[in-house]
């Protein structure tokens, strides 16, 4: 039964995901419009995308609060991320042992985050005006997910080995037998509802942002013709 | 709610721009295919409805916001106003549980707002800059206008203007007798107060440049002193130019009512002229708005200007000019004769955020106040969060210009007049020099609200007017 709802939790996150960037792919930007600092060459714009992506840029400049909250998060998020590798990998590399410990405060560093945020989205009568239900669950959710996790890790500790099991066959598409561990259960099923609203969410932002015009043009209009591929010929 | 809300236009304004003239029968369902087939030609648009993660960073940057603090003058909140009815129309979440993500439908009380608060917005893109994802409410602001353009909803103050445009040839809606007669009598000004003949020629062919100013620098104060600031360089560098009568307004308003094809019609008038008047360049003068446009977009819309000397870029901004005859040495300024005057530069907001000077990044920011500094002694910048590419709106831009949006006006200018009134304290700045025909006439209007005297505003090239040498010839080219 859970091996169902996953599979069928995979395939809407794939699909979704991938009819979202399509979406995004397939419109056009008819006209030039970055936003200043604009990079004049290819190269400046890889690297102000990155540095959007890797540090936050702009929302640094926009309100630093924010930024310290969605950074720990993200950035926690990104080390969880690479730590849970380790129970869908077989063998395990040698480097994983490395990453443990951060992981795990990753772990901690990364609930916090969300703690903050959902508050601050609370408190600051800014926020809280613009925010509707939608914008509170995704927080929550992820914080349920956050603190499951946690719990597993250091309160009820459930059996690895059957659980790397399952994952596995799940992610090698062998199938898989539903894990005894309870809340390991709850922890997988709020990672699959995830899964499942992640494309029509918000949570696209992920994948959105490459495709955000003022953000990933070169500001090179008077030298090169931009084309507008739904102009009238003239 | 007195002067927040603009005039709807009536039919007479609407059909000569193909809009319908009056609402629609079916405006619901006709805004909704509107908007649907928006999606589809502006990727900006889809990306930004579907991104916005509400973080909140961009809700204290708009100058409307601060200066009304009316919530839905954040830019989130604004882009809500249309991106609640996208969800309700386009998304699943949106046509399943429209309350638990807040989509309404497009109803009367919808398109109100929209009418009231995407004519709240001056397409400044101050948001855009603290977004992390670049979201740019002034695509937003500009797609929600043109939907409501579709369904025969529309904003009489620019619709208005786009009309005479068609129809005359410049915002102001000067007819061509009555532009020859005041630019005869301007030269007539400049050789009485120089001893030189000092041109300001109109529809001439075969001349090197072709200029194209707004239509403020020839009727407006404080307008009309950059007019004669360009002239004074042109004739001192010994490059002919003209001016157009039928292309004789840069501005493109186009822009501020969202529509493609009027921005390429508004647009085309003027490559149209350069061709048939056989210029070698295309110059344009201090105009916001119109240096986004002519600078980001002509090329897309009516480009490639192969038919212009090869050696300058296409279209080449009037600070651009002056900064590269200044830079080979064929100007001479006397700064003294600014003395009298402590200069601060007020980053206009498209020119800041949207366009660019020169071959490097931010020479938009560096050229006018190279310019400043070449012509004046007494430079002071204002606070740093409010210039360059953080710079405020006047309050007065992206088609808002106009009395029955007054008291918005009024509060829109308020971050940008709080920044100002502390260099006046502090380091005795009495000038504001500047770069946007909107924004001249804004301030000139809100100055004396705020107890600035209205002198205290003018172009960068009023400077150059002020300072420049004529006869002195170095001689170039
Ligand atoms: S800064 Fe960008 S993502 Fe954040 S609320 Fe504003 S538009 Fe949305
Ligand atoms: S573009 Fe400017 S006026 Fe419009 S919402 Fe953004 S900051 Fe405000
Ligand atoms: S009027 Fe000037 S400051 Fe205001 S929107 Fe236009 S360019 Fe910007």
């Amino acid at each position: 039964m859970l091996a169902l709802i996953a599979y069928l939790a995979l395939l809407t996150f794939v699909l979704g995901f991938g009819w979202r960037i399509w979406t995004y792919w397939r419109s056009p930007a008819p006209l030039k419009i970055p936003t200043t600092p604009a990079p004049v060459c290819k190269s400046g714009v890889v690297w102000r995308l990155f540095t959007e992506v890797a540090f936050f840029n702009s929302l640094f400049k926009g309100n630093k609060w924010t930024w310290l909250g969605g950074y720990l998060f993200h950035a926690a998020l990104a080390l969880v991320l690479i730590r849970h590798l380790r129970y869908f990998v077989q063998p395990l590399p040698e480097a994983f042992a490395y990453i443990q410990i951060a992981g795990i405060v990753a772990g901690l560093a990364m609930v916090g985050g969300l703690g903050f945020l959902l508050v601050r989205r609370f408190w600051v009568d800014r926020t809280r005006y613009i925010s509707s239900f939608a914008d509170y669950a995704i927080l929550v959710l992820l914080l349920a997910i956050g603190i499951s996790g946690l719990l597993m890790q250091f309160v009820f500790r459930p059996d690895i080995v059957e659980i790397k099991s399952a994952m596995l066959g799940w992610v090698t598409f062998q199938g898989f037998s539903t894990p005894e561990d309870a809340l390991f259960v709850v922890h997988f099923l709020l990672v699959l509802v995830l899964m499942v609203i992640f494309p029509f969410s918000k949570l696209m932002h992920l994948g959105g942002i490459f495709f955000s015009p003022t953000r990933n043009q070169v500001d090179n209009p008077r030298e090169q013709k931009h084309v507008n591929p739904w102009a009238v010929a003239e | 709610m007195a002067h927040l809300r603009p005039y709807p236009a009536a039919e007479k304004h609407m059909t000569p721009l193909d809009f319908p003239g009056t609402r629609v029968e079916n405006w619901q369902q006709k805004g909704i295919e509107k908007l649907g087939e928006m999606l589809h030609k502006y990727r900006s648009l889809q990306v930004y409805m579907d991104i916005c993660v509400k973080c909140g960073a961009c809700a204290d940057k708009c100058h409307y916001y601060l200066g009304t603090g009316d919530p839905n003058n954040m830019p989130v909140q604004r882009a809500e106003l249309l991106r609640s009815v996208y969800r309700r129309y386009f998304t699943p979440a949106g046509k399943l549980f429209p309350k638990l993500v807040r989509a309404t439908d497009f109803d009367e009380t919808a398109l109100q707002k929209w009418f009231t608060y995407f004519h709240q917005c001056s397409q400044c893109r101050r948001c855009s800059v603290f977004c992390p994802y670049g979201i740019d409410t002034a695509e937003i602001s500009m797609a929600a206008r043109e939907i409501m353009d579709a369904i025969g909803v529309g904003h009489k103050y620019t619709t208005e203007i786009v009309g005479k445009v068609h129809a005359i040839g410049n915002n102001l809606g000067i007819p061509g007798p009555a532009l020859t007669g005041t630019l005869q009598f301007l030269e007539d000004d400049l050789l009485d107060n120089t001893g030189h003949e000092i041109r300001l020629p109109l529809d001439q062919e075969g001349a090197d440049v072709l200029l194209v100013a707004p239509s403020a620098d020839f009727f407006s104060e404080p307008h009309i002193s950059s007019l004669m600031g360009y002239a004074k360089v042109f004739h001192q560098a010994g490059i002919s130019f003209t001016i157009s009568s039928f292309a004789s307004e840069a501005a493109n308003f186009g822009m501020f009512i969202g529509s493609f094809a009027q921005k390429q019609k508004i647009a085309k008038r003027i490559a149209d002229k350069a061709r048939e008047l056989r210029v070698k360049r295309i110059v344009v003068g201090e105009c916001g708005h119109a240096w986004r446009v002519a600078y980001s977009f002509w090329n897309t819309l009516n480009g490639p200007f192969d038919f212009l000397d090869p050696n300058y870029p296409v279209p080449q901004h009037i600070c651009e000019f002056t900064h590269q005859l200044n830079e080979r040495g064929a100007l001479v300024f006397d700064k003294e004769a600014n003395d009298d005057l402590t200069v601060t530069f007020h980053d206009s907001c498209n020119v800041a955020r949207a366009s660019r000077m020169g071959p490097s990044a931010g020479g938009q920011f560096e050229i006018p106040r190279a310019l400043i500094r070449a012509t004046t002694n007494k430079f002071v910048e204002m606070d740093a969060d409010t210039i360059r590419e953080r710079t405020f709106c006047c309050g007065g831009g992206g088609g808002l210009l106009t009395d029955e949006l007054m008291d918005l006006r009024v509060r829109g200018v308020l971050p940008r007049i709080t920044a100002l009134k502390r260099v006046m304290e502090e380091d005795g700045v009495n000038y504001v020099a500047l770069i946007c025909a909107i924004c001249k006439a804004q301030f000139n209007k809100m100055f004396p609200m705020y107890g600035i005297p209205m002198e205290a505003v003018g172009g960068v090239h009023a400077l150059v007017n002020n300072a420049i040498q004529i006869g002195a010839k170095r001689g170039i080219v």
